[in-house]
């Protein structure tokens, strides 16, 4: 019994170790595609778009009451202590460090992220990768590290439409409807936040950006190759559920590390 | 005669659920001649497909060697490998074309990406290649407005863009008719004629099959048996072999689908 144990524990830890080796392979590899040719710059709009514009309504909805319940949250724990004229500073310091990336990548994570895992997933299964590379053409290049460029692109503009949005539901909030002074909201917005404050926003999403592309289309290329995934159209939909959980989960662990490392 | 493909001695492996080894391909020994067509059968999970991602360098051997027109290429990679990859056409089980692409798009892909031919020389190449297949006026169809014949049609036709000196065919006929399966046979004899390409199918669909067939590979329990004619296989004196004599080729000789 408890040799039993052991072997499936040594199974499953190798079968980990590979799927992680997979992964970083996969990686690397979609980085490489952005050096061969021919570049595929009609697709890099195309997914630009697809990420980036196609988001924007759920980004802009997200923001916006986002930045409404820190606005009343934090005259209602500020003016505790009759310090309500820092409400400014605290809204955009949490969106801009914390909420902004954060929202965004978990946002994307479950709109783009999932789409391109099943499609990549989809694109397995019906054997079009393996036609790919059989007529020797590069499907990274092809059409996973268009993903992985437009999501770099898209990410920090989509975080930085999440902030400015934030901060105008904060500002509703704060200023138009608990009556906190406008000239202390923006002087309290100004004085605190430094151009630091605003590159750490940008390295985080980034970051998480990379994350969320790199998980959800590498979950979809490996479809028939993960554990318990099953088959056809059932592995698809597993597979697309466990990306968009692994990579919320890493934003949100990475978030802390960046955190920990960057303040 | 001249092989375009050879194997030798290949093993080919894979670990079971419970910790064993299934060998798909164990030590096999074969040749493909060039400008011919070999049929490869054996019944599911026997390695037929398996021996076409071999050749194809999308699985690597356990221990062997395989050569590509006497080039030893089992280890290819990088560009090598993507130069092997060239030389193939590949017609796939569900014929795998790409579903955001029109018809047109999906056989021109090829000559957009690996060639340096202007879109006007595409275009002129592509409308010649379906008007051949009798595809002129479906070309801004997509895959799913096709019927299975058709798309079998557009994979053919998208696999002979770059001019292969291999074809591949992975289960051509699953899922059609038998009408349309007689169609697909007549455009595989007509254009294997035309072209004088090798051909490889990989089938179930015996004995119909054997009418194209120069060579017959039968697959079982990872050991190859070669015929160098259909007819040939009858004579076996191994069970196995006649067994699948008596259940799927009573009818051999009376199959002449394709002339």
């Amino acid at each position: 019994m408890k040799s039993n144990s052991l072997v499936r524990l040594g199974d499953t830890g190798l079968y980990v170790l590979t799927d992680l080796g997979k992964m970083a392979i996969f990686f690397l590899k979609s980085i490489r595609g952005a050096f061969r040719r021919p570049f595929r710059f009609i697709e890099l709009l195309r997914q630009v778009h697809f990420i980036g514009a196609g988001s924007l309504v759920v980004i802009f909805f997200t923001a916006l009451s986002t930045g409404m319940v820190l606005g009343l949250q934090g005259y209602y724990s500020l003016n505790k202590f009759g310090a309500d004229g820092m409400l400014g500073s605290a809204v955009s310091l949490t969106l801009i460090l914390e909420l902004g990336p954060v929202l965004t990548a978990l946002m994307v994570a479950g709109r783009a992220g999932s789409a391109m895992c099943a499609e990549i997933g989809i694109m397995r299964i019906s054997e079009q990768i393996d036609a790919l590379d059989c007529m020797a053409i590069d499907p990274f290049r092809y059409f996973i590290t268009p993903k992985f460029l437009a999501m770099l692109v898209a990410m920090p503009l989509l975080t930085a439409v999440f902030d400015v949005v934030g901060i105008g539901g904060g500002y509703l909030a704060g200023v138009k409807m608990m009556g906190v002074s406008p000239g202390s909201f923006i002087e309290g917005m100004t004085t605190s936040v430094t151009n630091h404050d605003l590159k750490v926003g940008i390295i985080k999403s980034f970051v998480f950006g990379l994350l969320v592309v790199w998980i959800c289309s590498g979950r979809g290329f490996f479809v028939r190759e993960i554990r318990g995934a099953g088959f056809g159209a059932e592995s698809v939909s597993r597979v697309t559920t466990q990306a968009v959980v692994y990579s919320s989960i890493s934003v949100l662990v990475f978030d802390y590390l960046l955190t920990a490392v960057l303040l | 005669m001249k092989a375009a493909i050879e194997f030798k001695n290949v093993v080919k492996s894979f670990a079971k659920r419970d910790g064993g080894v299934q060998y798909v391909l164990d030590g096999v020994n074969f040749s493909i001649p060039a400008g011919k067509t070999t049929v490869i059968v054996g019944g599911s999970g026997q390695g037929k497909s398996v021996t076409l991602k071999l050749v194809l360098g999308l699985m690597q051997v356990d221990s062997g060697e395989i050569f590509v027109h006497d080039k030893n290429v089992t280890w290819a990679r990088g560009t090598e490998l993507e130069q092997l990859r060239t030389q193939f056409g590949v017609l796939f089980q569900g014929s795998a074309l790409f579903d955001s692409l029109s018809v047109f798009e999906n056989v021109a892909l090829p000559l957009r990406e690996l060639t340096d031919k202007s879109e006007t020389q595409i275009g002129e190449q592509v409308a010649a290649t379906l008007a051949q297949f009798e595809l002129t006026g479906h070309e801004e169809k997509y895959p799913a407005q096709l019927s299975g014949g058709m798309k079998k049609r557009v994979g053919l036709a998208r696999a002979m863009q770059l001019k292969p000196s291999i074809m591949l065919y992975d289960e051509p006929t699953t899922g059609l008719d038998p009408v349309m399966s007689h169609d697909i046979y007549h455009l595989f004899a007509r254009t294997q004629a035309e072209f004088g390409f090798t051909s490889v199918i990989v089938s179930h669909d015996v004995p119909k099959i054997f009418n194209l067939a120069d060579q017959v590979i039968i697959l079982n329990n990872g050991k190859m048996d070669v015929f160098d004619s259909p007819e040939k296989i009858q004579w076996s004196e191994k069970e196995y072999i006649q067994e699948f004599v008596r259940t799927t080729m009573g009818d051999i000789y009376q199959s002449h689908l394709v002339e």
